[in-house]
C-alpha cells in the first residue's frame, strides 16, 4: 500500500475500523466507529475525511464507516 | 565507594512452608524444611567453607570442603547435600573437620595454577578458591605449586568477552551446572574421567564455536578465575581494578535485569547480574552482561551539532546555540503553520522521567498532543486489546509466575533470542515437566532445544493469528472445555454468549481454518485441549501477535482464551506480553500516546485533563494528536513541519522506509537526540547528543510492570542527562520545567497518576522494585493483576472475526516475509553493532526453505534480492527448514540491509501499529547490493559529514 494518497489511507483506516465494529454488532457499528475515530484521530484527519465526503460523495468508504464519519461533523 | 555485597548461602532457598529447628554450633536456628545444613548455618551466621556450592545452583556435593559432623550420625557428610531435620545437632568446626578440609584444600591449591596463596597478588584477587584456602587455615602446600595437574589444552580466548584457562580449573562443575540449570543451554560438560577430566564446550570445541550463548553464567559461577571476563583482566593489567559497584537496571530488552556495575572510578570494569533483582534473580544474557562497550564507542557524538540543510555537513555548536535554534525554529513553525505543526517522539529506551517530560513538553510547551512513542510500532495493540477486555493496558503476571505454569502457550515470540533471561526461567519450568505449545511460523529454538521439546508446534502462515486463535476458542467452546464457573462469576455474560455463538460457527472450526493457517486441524484441536485442560495455562506472546493488521484483534483473542479457560487472576496463568525494549511499558504508562495522559487516561476526560492543567499551570488540548505514521502522512501533506525525536531511529525501525524518508524530508526542523548519528539523523537539522543509561538517574518499567531504579554511575559524557536536555528545550519554548533530580519528576508522576501514587525513589531504594498499580490499596505493588475481579469490573469477551490482510501473495510476490530478532543483536543494532557481539551476527540473513531456494536456484550463502511491493534490498540466503515452504524470515539489525525498505505501511486497524510481520515478497539470485542500497550508502556518507576537522571524541 505504498505511496497511497492521504485520503486513500484515511478511507482504508476507517473501513478497517468499520470491519471490526461491524463484526461486534452491525446495529451499533456506526456509533462505535465514530467513537473510535474521535478517540484516536487527530482533528485534521477527521476534517480531511469529512472534506473527502463533501467533495465527492465518499467513494470507497464502507456505508457504516461513512455513517460514522457523518456524525463527526462539528456542530 | 564500596562494593555491593551479596551473601552466597551455598544452596537455593527452600520454598517449603513447614519450619524445622536444629542446632548448629550450639545455636538454635529455624529454617524451612528442605533447607541444606549449609544454608541453615549461613542463616545462623556461620559460613561453612565451600567451593562447588553456590546458591544459584542445586547442591552437588563434590568438593568435600563443606563437611560437618552430625550428632548420632557417622562420618562427615557434606553440608550442601544434607537437608536439615528437626532436632539435628550439627558441628561445623572440629579438629577432624579442620584437618580434612585443610587436606582437601591443599590438593585443590596444588591443582590450580596459582603460584602462591597470597590473595592480593595480581589476578589472585579473582580466585575465590584462595579465600577458602584462607578460611580453612591453609598456609602452605606440601606438594608444591607445579605438581601434576588436570590436562591443559591451552587458554581458550575465542569468546570476545571471557577467557577459559584450564590451568586454573579444579573441575568443580559449577560452570557446567550454571550452563544447565541457570541458562539451560547445556553447552558445557566435563569430558574425561578422574584426573583426566576437563571442562569442555560443545563437542570439544572452542567456546565460540560451541552452542555457548555467552550469557556469562559460567563465568559468574567460576570460583577459581579459570573463567574470567577479559575486561577484568584488562583492568587488572593497567592496575585499574574495580573499586566499587552500583546496582542499576539493564537498558536492553523488556526483561529488565538488575546488574551490579563494577567500576574503577567512572570506568566500567564489568556488569554482574544482581541476585536480588526480581526480574532476573542473578542471571543475564550476552547483551546486558557484556555488550556495554557502545557507551564509549568512538562513533558516539558528544557535542551538539546543527546544519541549515540536510545536505550540508554538520557543524559542532554550543549547547546554548543548539537549544536556541530548536526553540526559535519550533516557535517559527507554529507561528507560520499553526500550533499543531510540530510534535515529539518519546523513547522507550529512556527513563520514565525522561519520557514523562517529553510528553509534558509537547502537551504543555507545544500546546498540542502530537506525541507518540516507539511502542506505536510494537505493542500498542496490547494496550488497546487488553484494556478493552480486562481494563488495563499491561501484562497480568510477574515473571516468577512461570514457575507455577503447567502449560505454556508461546505465540509470536522467540524468548531465547529476544528475552533470553526470561527464556531461561521458562526453560527451567519446562524441564520440570510443564508442557509447551508454540504458535509461530518458524521453528524457534524452543520448539526443540536440549531437554525441552514443544508438545505441539503450530507453524501457521504469517497473518493468520486471528483465524488460529479463534479456532482454538472454537474447540474449547464446542468440546465443552469452558470454565463456566469462572466465566459466570467474572465476565459479562451477554458478551460471553455472543462470543460463544460466534466462535462456535463452523467457519471458525479447525477444519475450516486449516487451509488458511496451513496447520492441520487435529493439531489445532490437540493444542486447544491441552491449554484448556492441562492445569495452569499461561500465554506469553510477542510482536508476532501485535504487528499485524489485526494485531489488536489477536490480543483480544488471547484475552478471550484466558477468560474462557479461567486462566487469569492467580500465579501460573495469565496473559503476558513480552515487551521489546527496556522501557516500552514505562513509556506507555507515562502518557506517551497522543490520546492519553499518564496511567492510560484519555485527554478528552475533563477531570483528568484538569488535574494536569492545575499541576502544570497551562491549558491542555482535549483533542488527540497525531500518531507516528499520521505525523509522517501529515508531513507529506505539508501540515506537519517539525519534530523532536528523543532516542528513536524511526527511519530504520519503522516500516516502509521510503515513506518515512519522504515524511522526514518534508519537515523544516527535525531534531534528533541520540547517542549516535542514527539513520533518522540524516534528515535532521539539529543533533543533540544523548546520555547512556550509565549516565543518568531514573526508572525503567519492564514487561511485568516492575518499576526499577536506574542509577548514574558516571557523569554524562555529553554533558547532560536526557531529561535535562528536554528541560532546556522547554525553557527555550517559554515553558520552563525545573527539577533538581529525576526523583522530583517521579513525585510529579505519582501525584498525577493514581496507579503510581505510592511510587517514589525512596520506596524503590528501600524495597528494590515494585510492580504498578502501587498505591494506597497496594502499597508494595501488584505482582498478579485481576485477582477476584477485573480492573474494568467484569471481563469482556469480544468478537474476533478473522480478516485476511490485504498484503497478499500473488504471482509476482509469492512468498511471505516475516521478521524477528537474534540473541546477540538488539533491534536496529545501534548499540550491539558497536560491540564485539558482531562476531555472532555480522549481517542479516534471509532464512529460506530448501524447496523455495532450489526452485529459485539459490544456494546457501548466495546473495539474493528480496523484493516487495514497497521496495527491494539484497542480503545473503540461509537455507533452513526452520521456516515452512512459502515463508522467508530475516532479522532487521543492520542498516545496510534495511529490511524495512520492503515492509509495507499496512497497519493495525485500532492503533496503526505497522504490519511488520507479513510482507509478500519475491526472492531472486543477485550479484550484490541493489541500486537503493548503493544510493543509500552514498547518502549515508554524505549526510554524516561533520565539518570540524576533529570529529567528536
Amino acid at each position: 500500500m505504498s505511496s497511497h494518497s492521504s485520503n486513500d489511507k484515511l478511507i482504508y483506516m476507517a473501513n478497517q475500523i468499520g470491519t471490526f465494529f461491524k463484526a461486534q454488532d452491525t446495529a451499533t457499528a456506526p456509533e462505535k466507529i465514530a467513537e473510535h475515530i474521535k478517540k484516536f484521530w487527530d482533528p485534521r484527519m477527521r476534517q480531511a475525511i469529512i472534506a473527502y465526503i463533501d467533495a465527492g460523495g465518499g467513494a470507497g468508504l464502507d456505508p457504516a464507516a461513512r455513517q460514522a464519519v457523518e456524525t463527526l461533523r462539528p456542530r | 565507594m564500596s562494593f555491593v555485597q551479596e551473601l552466597d548461602y551455598g544452596t537455593p532457598k527452600s520454598k517449603a512452608a513447614k519450619s524445622v529447628t536444629l542446632t548448629i554450633d550450639g545455636k538454635q536456628v529455624a529454617v524451612p524444611e528442605g533447607t541444606s545444613i549449609m544454608r541453615a548455618a549461613m542463616d545462623a551466621g556461620t559460613e561453612i567453607p565451600k567451593l562447588c556450592a553456590t546458591d544459584m545452583l542445586e547442591a552437588f556435593g563434590s568438593c568435600r570442603l563443606c563437611l560437618v559432623e552430625i550428632e548420632g550420625r557417622g562420618g562427615t557428610p557434606a553440608s550442601c547435600t544434607t537437608p536439615v531435620a528437626d532436632g539435628m545437632v550439627v558441628r561445623t568446626r572440629s579438629e577432624r573437620l579442620d584437618r580434612i578440609r585443610k587436606g582437601v584444600m591443599e590438593l585443590y591449591a596444588s591443582d590450580h595454577a596459582v603460584t602462591s596463596l597470597d590473595r592480593n597478588a595480581g589476578e589472585n584477587k579473582y580466585v575465590a578458591l584462595l579465600a577458602m584456602a584462607d578460611a580453612v587455615g591453609l598456609d602452605d602446600v606440601r606438594y608444591g605449586f607445579d605438581g601434576q595437574r588436570h590436562p591443559n589444552a591451552g587458554i581458550d580466548d575465542s569468546n570476545p568477552y571471557f577467557v577459559f584457562d584450564p590451568a586454573k580449573c579444579i573441575v568443580c562443575s559449577r560452570c557446567v551446572r550454571a550452563c544447565e540449570e541457570v541458562q539451560g543451554t547445556f553447552a558445557l560438560t566435563i569430558s574425561g574421567r578422574g584426573f583426566e577430566s576437563i571442562v569442555s564446550a560443545g563437542m570439544n570445541e572452542s567456546f565460540l564455536e560451541s552452542e555457548c550463548v555467552s550469557c556469562g553464567a559460567c563465568v559468574q559461577a567460576c570460583p577459581t578465575g579459570s573463567l574470567i571476563e577479559k575486561s577484568v583482566l584488562a583492568a587488572q593489567a593497567v592496575d585499574k581494578p574495580a573499586d566499587h559497584s552500583v546496582v542499576t537496571t539493564c537498558a536492553y530488552c523488556g526483561v529488565g535485569c538488575s546488574f551490579k556495575a563494577e567500576l574503577h572510578g567512572e570506568e566500567v570494569v564489568r556488569m554482574l547480574p544482581y541476585k536480588d533483582g526480581k526480574a532476573n534473580h542473578g542471571h543475564s544474557c550476552v547483551k546486558g552482561r557484556f555488550a556495554w562497550g557502545y557507551a564509549n564507542h568512538r562513533d558516539r557524538i558528544l557535542k551538539p551539532m546543527m546544519r541549515d540543510k540536510t545536505t550540508d555537513p554538520w557543524r559542532e555548536v554550543s549547547w546554548q546555540e543548539a537549544i536556541a535554534r530548536v526553540g526559535a525554529e519550533f516557535k517559527r513553525l507554529q507561528d507560520t503553520y499553526g500550533k499543531g505543526s510540530i510534535g515529539g517522539i518519546t523513547s522507550s529506551r529512556c527513563t520514565d522521567e525522561e519520557t514523562f517530560l517529553v510528553q509534558k513538553l509537547v502537551r504543555g510547551g507545544f500546546g498540542n498532543n502530537n506525541v507518540d512513542t516507539c511502542a506505536r510500532v510494537c505493542h500498542s495493540p496490547t494496550g488497546y486489546g487488553l484494556s478493552n477486555t480486562f481494563g488495563t493496558s499491561a501484562g497480568t503476571q510477574d515473571f516468577d509466575s512461570v514457575e507455577h505454569a503447567d502449560v505454556v502457550v508461546l505465540i509470536g515470540a522467540n524468548p531465547t533470542d529476544a528475552h533470553p533471561v526470561f527464556a531461561s526461567r521458562m526453560k527451567k519450568r519446562l524441564r520440570q515437566g510443564a508442557k509447551l505449545i508454540v504458535i509461530d511460523p518458524r521453528a524457534i529454538d524452543l520448539v526443540r532445544t536440549p531437554h525441552v521439546a514443544a508438545a505441539y508446534h503450530l507453524p501457521l502462515l504469517p497473518g493468520t493469528n486471528v483465524a488460529m486463535l479463534t479456532a482454538l476458542a472454537h474447540v474449547i467452546v464446542t468440546e465443552a472445555l469452558v470454565n463456566e464457573a469462572f466465566v459466570r462469576e467474572r465476565c459479562e455474560i451477554d458478551a460471553f454468549e455472543d462470543w460463544k455463538a460466534f466462535v462456535s460457527e463452523p467457519k471458525n472450526s479447525p477444519e475450516a481454518v486449516a487451509k488458511t493457517t496451513g496447520v492441520p486441524a487435529e493439531l489445532i484441536r490437540k493444542a486447544a485441549r491441552l491449554y484448556a485442560t492441562g492445569g495452569n495455562g499461561a500465554i506469553y506472546y510477542g510482536l508476532g501477535v501485535s504487528e499485524h493488521s489485526q494485531g489488536s484483534t489477536a490480543v483480544m483473542c488471547i484475552a478471550n482464551l484466558a477468560m474462557a479457560t479461567g486462566n487469569i487472576g492467580r500465579p501460573g496463568v495469565g496473559v503476558n506480553p513480552l515487551r521489546g525494549q527496556n522501557n516500552v511499558q514505562g513509556s506507555c504508562d507515562m502518557g506517551s500516546f497522543p490520546h492519553e495522559l499518564s496511567g492510560y487516561r484519555h485527554v478528552a476526560t475533563d477531570a483528568v485533563r484538569e488535574s494536569f492543567e492545575k499541576d502544570w499551570g497551562v491549558r491542555l488540548d482535549k483533542e488527540p494528536g497525531l500518531r507516528i505514521p499520521n505525523m509522517l502522512d501529515a508531513a507529506v501533506d505539508g501540515t506537519f513541519k517539525g519534530i523532536y525525536i528523543q532516542g528513536e531511529d524511526i527511519l530504520q525501525s519503522d516500516p516502509d522506509t521510503k515513506h518515512v524518508s519522504a515524511g522526514l524530508a518534508a519537515m523544516e526542523c527535525v531534531v534528533v537526540q541520540d547517542l549516535f548519528l542514527n539513520e533518522t539523523a540524516r534528515y535532521a537539522h539539529v543533533f543533540l547528543p544523548g546520555s547512556t543509561f550509565l549516565e543518568k538517574d531514573g526508572t525503567f518499567i519492564n514487561a511485568e510492570r516492575r518499576i526499577q531504579l536506574v542509577r548514574k554511575v558516571m557523569e554524562p559524557k555529553n554533558g547532560y542527562q536526557d531529561w535535562q536536555i528536554t528541560c532546556m528545550i522547554a525553557e527555550a519554548m517559554g515553558y520552563p520545567m525545573r527539577y533538581d533530580h529525576p526523583s522530583e519528576i517521579m513525585d510529579e508522576i505519582a501525584r498525577l497518576t493514581p496507579t503510581f501514587s505510592g511510587v517514589s525513589f525512596k520506596l524503590l531504594e528501600e524495597v528494590g522494585s515494585v510492580q504498578w498499580p502501587c498505591n494506597e490499596k497496594a502499597p508494595l505493588g501488584t505482582p498478579v493483576m485481576h485477582i477476584g475481579s477485573f480492573v474494568r469490573g467484569k471481563g469482556r469477551f469480544l468478537i474476533t472475526e478473522y480478516v485476511a490482510t490485504d498484503e497478499k501473495v500473488g504471482p509476482r510476490f509469492p512468498l511471505l516475509l516475516t521478521t524477528g530478532r537474534i540473541l546477540s543483536q538488539y533491534n536496529v543494532g545501534a548499540q550491539t553493532r558497536r560491540t564485539d557481539n558482531v562476531v555472532w551476527h555480522a549481517e542479516d540473513r534471509l532464512e529460506i526453505h530448501p524447496h523455495d531456494a532450489e526452485v529459485r536456484g539459490v544456494k546457501d550463502g548466495d546473495w539474493v534480492k528480496l523484493a516487495s511491493r514497497a521496495g527491494e534490498t539484497t542480503l545473503r540466503a540461509l537455507i533452513t527448514e526452520r521456516v515452512a515452504p512459502g515463508v522467508v524470515y530475516t532479522t532487521f539489525h543492520h542498516p545496510d540491509t534495511q529490511a524495512n525498505v520492503v515492509t509495507t505501511d499496512f497497519s493495525d486497524w485500532a492503533t496503526n501499529c505497522p504490519e511488520y510481520k507479513v510482507t509478500a515478497v519475491q526472492i531472486s539470485p543477485s550479484n550484490g547490493p541493489t541500486s537503493w542500497q548503493e544510493t543509500y550508502e552514498e547518502f549515508s556518507r554524505e549526510s554524516r559529514r561533520i565539518a570540524s576537522v576533529v570529529a567528536a571524541e
